[in-house]
C-alpha cells in the first residue's frame, strides 16, 4: 500500500480539480468567463490524478480542450489558471489561450490545446528531443478517444514505437467524442490490440480507481524512461455533463448517466480510503475547507487583476 | 574572384555551418539522410553527423512537422523538409494551428524556433500535385515567417538566418533554382529576414518579384533596356516580414510597379502588394500597379501547357510597354 501523505495528496487533487471546475461553471454562468469556451472534466479527475502523481518534476505533459484536471493536477497555479479564464493579464496565457491553452512551462506542462489531437505532435517531439539528448525525461500526452481516429494520433503512434521514443499515450476514454459513441467512431474497441498494432502494448484501465491509473501509468513511465518505449493507456471513464456549456446530451441514455454517474471516481476513492483508515470524517472536511480557501483566493485573485490587453497580444505574435 | 557554386550547395553549406555552429540545431523529412534529400540539398550530410542529427522519418508530413515543433519548443533547433509544399497540406494543423500560435497563444512563454525547409514552383512537369506555388497561404498567417531566395548567395544567408531565428519560418525554395549557380563568398555571412534587395536598378519601372520570377523579372529588365525603358528589380526574400519600405521607395521614384509571381494572380500575395502600393501612392503612380502571375488552374503535367501557366519574359515586357503607353496616351490626350 502506498503512504499516507500519497494517498492523501490523490484525494486532494481529484477534489481540487471537481471542484475548481464546478466554481468555473458558476462563473461561467455568472458570465464572467472572458471566453465561451469552456469544457469540464468533472468525473475523469482520476485520470488526471493518477497519471501525473506518477510523473517526475522534470517530465513533460500536453494536454486537451478539456485539460483544467492536467494543468491542475500537475500543479499548476489556481490563480493563474482562474485568471486566465477570467482574461486577466495575470492569466497562464494573459488572456490569449483562455480554458482550452492553459501552459505551465516551469512545469514541464507544454500546453493543453484547442485542435482535437494537435498537441500529439508536440508532445511525441519533446520525447524526440528527450530521446536525441538521452536526459531522462519522460512525456505524457493525454487526449480523448475522440483524438484516436485523427490522423495525426497514428503517425505519431507509429514514430514513438518506431524509434522507441520516451512517451507514453494516455487516451482518457469518456466514450462520447462530442455526441458520437467510441462504438460508432472506430471498430476496434481494444486498447491491447490497438497498441499491439503500432508496436507497443496497449493497456486499459479503470479511470474511475485512481490507483488502478497510477500503478499503470507508474510502469508505463517507467518503461518510457528505461528506453523501452511507449506504451497506449486506454481509461475508461465518463464525462459526467454535457461536451460544454449548452450540452445536455441528448445523445446519451439517461439511465447509462445514471449507471454511469453512480461510478464517481472521488466517492470511489473516499470509500476507499475511509475503509483503509487512511482519512477520517473530519479529514475529509479538512481538505474540504483547505481546497474552498484555495479556490476563493484564486478567484479573488483573478478578479483583482487587470483585464488582458491587446498592446500585448501585438507584441507577442513573434517571439 | 568569388567562387561559384549552386543554389542547392549554397543550401548545403548552411545547414551544414549552423550544424557545426550549434549542437541543437537537426535535419528531420522525408528521405533527408540515405537519399540525401529529393532535390539533394541535404546529400553526404548523414555522413558527416549521423542519423541522430540527419534523421529519416517515415512518410508522415503531420508529425515530422509536429516532432520537429515539439523539439524546438524544449530546446532543439529542428529544420523539418517537406519534400514538396503540396505536401504541407498534410501538415497544415501542425504548421497553422501549432507552430504559428505557439508563442502568442501560450502568452509568451513557449518558443518554436523551427525552419519548415520546403520547395514550390514549377519547371519540371511535375503536375497538379507537385507544382504549386502555396506561399500566400502562409504568408497569411499571423505568427509564420516566409522567406523564397532567388539565389544561391540570398539561400545560403537567409537560410543560415531562418535556423536562427527563435519563430517558426517557412522557407521555401524553387526546384527550378537547384541548379542555378551564383557567386558565394567562403566567409562567413547572413542575410536578415525582412529585407528585400534591389537586384538591378532602374529608374522608369519596378518589377517586383521573388522566388524564379526575380529571373524572369531581370531578364525582362534586361530586354526593356534595349528599347530605352529602365526597370528596377526589386526581389522581396522575404514575404513575411515584409519589407515594404525599400518597395515604396523604389516607386515612389519610378511611378510604375509591376508584381510578378508564379502562384496565381486571384488571392495572391501580388494584390497585397498592389493594394498596399495603391493607398499608399496613389497620387504619384503614372499608371495602375500592374499584377503578373499563373493562370487560376491546376498545373497541367505536360511541360509545355505548364510553361504557358505562369508568367513569362515577354509578358513582363509587354506589360510595361502598356504602361508606358498609356500613360504617353493619356498626356498626348490631355495636352
Amino acid at each position: 500500500m502506498e503512504d499516507r501523505e500519497t494517498l492523501t495528496n490523490l484525494y486532494h487533487t481529484m477534489l481540487l480539480i471537481r471542484r475548481t471546475e464546478e466554481k468555473i461553471l458558476e462563473l461561467l454562468l455568472q458570465g464572467k468567463l472572458a471566453s465561451s469556451m469552456c469544457h469540464v472534466s468533472i468525473g475523469q479527475e482520476a485520470v488526471a490524478t493518477g497519471v501525473c502523481s506518477a510523473m517526475q518534476p522534470h517530465d513533460y505533459l500536453t494536454s486537451t480542450h478539456r485539460g483544467h484536471g492536467h494543468i491542475i493536477a500537475r500543479g499548476g497555479d489556481l490563480r493563474r489558471i482562474i485568471a486566465e479564464l477570467l482574461g486577466r493579464e495575470t492569466g497562464y496565457c494573459k488572456g490569449r489561450g483562455g480554458s482550452m491553452h492553459l501552459v505551465d512551462v516551469s512545469l514541464g506542462h507544454l500546453g493543453s490545446n484547442g485542435i482535437v489531437g494537435g498537441h500529439i505532435g508536440i508532445a511525441t517531439g519533446a520525447a524526440l528531443w528527450s530521446s536525441l539528448q538521452n536526459d531522462g525525461r519522460v512525456t505524457v500526452a493525454f487526449f480523448g478517444e475522440g483524438a484516436m481516429t485523427e490522423g495525426i494520433f497514428h503517425e505519431a503512434a507509429n514514430m514513438a514505437a518506431l524509434w522507441r521514443l520516451p512517451i507514453v499515450f494516455v487516451c482518457e476514454n469518456n466514450q462520447y467524442a462530442m455526441s458520437l459513441p467510441w462504438t460508432h467512431a472506430t471498430a476496434e474497441h481494444s486498447f491491447a490490440r490497438k497498441g499491439e498494432a503500432y508496436g507497443m502494448p496497449g493497456i486499459e484501465v479503470d479511470g474511475q480507481d485512481v490507483l488502478a491509473v497510477r500503478q499503470v501509468a507508474l510502469q508505463a513511465i517507467e518503461r518510457a524512461r528505461c528506453g523501452e518505449g511507449p506504451t497506449l493507456i486506454g481509461a475508461q471513464t465518463y464525462r459526467f455533463l454535457g461536451h460544454s456549456r449548452g450540452d445536455p446530451s441528448p445523445y446519451r441514455d439517461k439511465e447509462e448517466e445514471t449507471r454511469q454517474r453512480a461510478r464517481d471516481p472521488i466517492r470511489i476513492y473516499q470509500e476507499y480510503l475511509f475503509r483503509e483508515g487512511v482519512l477520517t470524517q473530519t479529514d475529509v472536511e479538512t481538505i474540504e475547507a483547505k481546497v474552498a480557501e484555495v479556490i476563493a483566493d484564486a478567484v479573488r485573485f483573478a478578479e483583482e487583476s487587470p483585464s488582458a490587453t491587446l498592446d500585448s497580444v501585438l507584441e507577442d505574435v513573434f517571439a | 574572384m568569388v567562387r561559384k557554386i549552386r543554389y542547392r550547395e549554397a543550401l548545403r553549406e548552411a545547414l551544414r555551418e549552423e550544424m557545426q555552429r550549434d549542437p541543437r540545431v537537426f535535419v528531420i523529412g522525408e528521405d533527408v539522410g540515405r537519399y540525401g534529400g529529393a532535390y539533394a540539398v541535404t546529400q553526404g550530410l548523414l555522413q558527416e553527423f549521423g542519423p541522430k542529427r540527419i534523421i529519416d522519418a517515415p512518410m508522415s508530413e503531420a508529425i515530422i512537422v509536429g516532432a520537429a515543433l515539439g523539439a524546438a519548443v524544449v530546446g532543439g533547433r529542428p529544420v523539418a523538409e517537406i519534400m514538396y509544399i503540396d505536401f504541407a497540406t498534410l501538415a497544415m494543423d501542425q504548421i497553422v494551428n501549432q507552430a504559428a500560435k505557439l508563442h502568442c497563444m501560450f502568452g509568451g512563454q513557449l518558443k518554436a524556433p523551427l525552419v519548415i525547409r520546403t520547395q514550390q514552383g514549377t519547371g519540371r512537369g511535375a503536375g497538379p500535385q507537385h507544382s504549386q506555388s502555396l506561399e500566400a497561404w502562409f504568408a497569411h498567417v499571423p505568427g509564420l515567417k516566409v522567406v523564397m531566395p532567388a539565389t544561391p548567395y540570398d539561400a545560403k544567408g537567409l537560410l543560415k538566418s531562418a535556423i536562427r531565428d527563435d519563430n517558426p519560418v517557412m522557407f521555401i525554395e524553387h526546384k527550378g533554382l537547384y541548379a542555378l549557380e551564383g557567386e558565394v563568398p567562403e566567409e562567413e555571412y547572413t542575410i536578415p529576414l525582412g529585407v528585400a534587395d534591389i537586384k538591378r536598378p532602374g529608374n522608369n519601372v519596378t518589377l517586383i518579384a521573388y522566388s524564379n520570377m526575380v529571373h524572369t523579372a531581370l531578364a525582362a529588365a534586361q530586354e526593356l533596356s534595349q528599347i530605352g525603358i529602365s526597370a528596377e528589380v526589386i526581389d522581396l526574400r522575404t514575404l513575411a516580414p515584409l519589407d515594404m519600405d525599400t518597395v515604396i521607395t523604389s516607386v515612389t521614384k519610378t511611378r510604375r510597379a509591376v508584381v510578378v509571381h508564379e502562384a496565381s494572380v486571384f488571392g495572391g500575395f501580388g494584390a497585397e502588394i498592389a493594394a498596399s502600393l495603391q493607398e499608399r501612392l496613389f497620387d504619384i503612380l503614372a499608371a495602375p500597379v500592374r499584377r503578373l502571375g499563373g493562370l487560376h488552374v491546376p498545373l497541367p503535367a505536360h511541360s509545355q501547357l505548364e510553361k504557358q501557366v505562369v508568367p513569362s519574359v515577354a509578358q513582363i515586357v509587354q506589360v510595361v510597354k502598356e504602361m508606358v503607353s498609356t500613360e504617353v496616351a493619356i498626356r498626348a490626350a490631355s495636352a
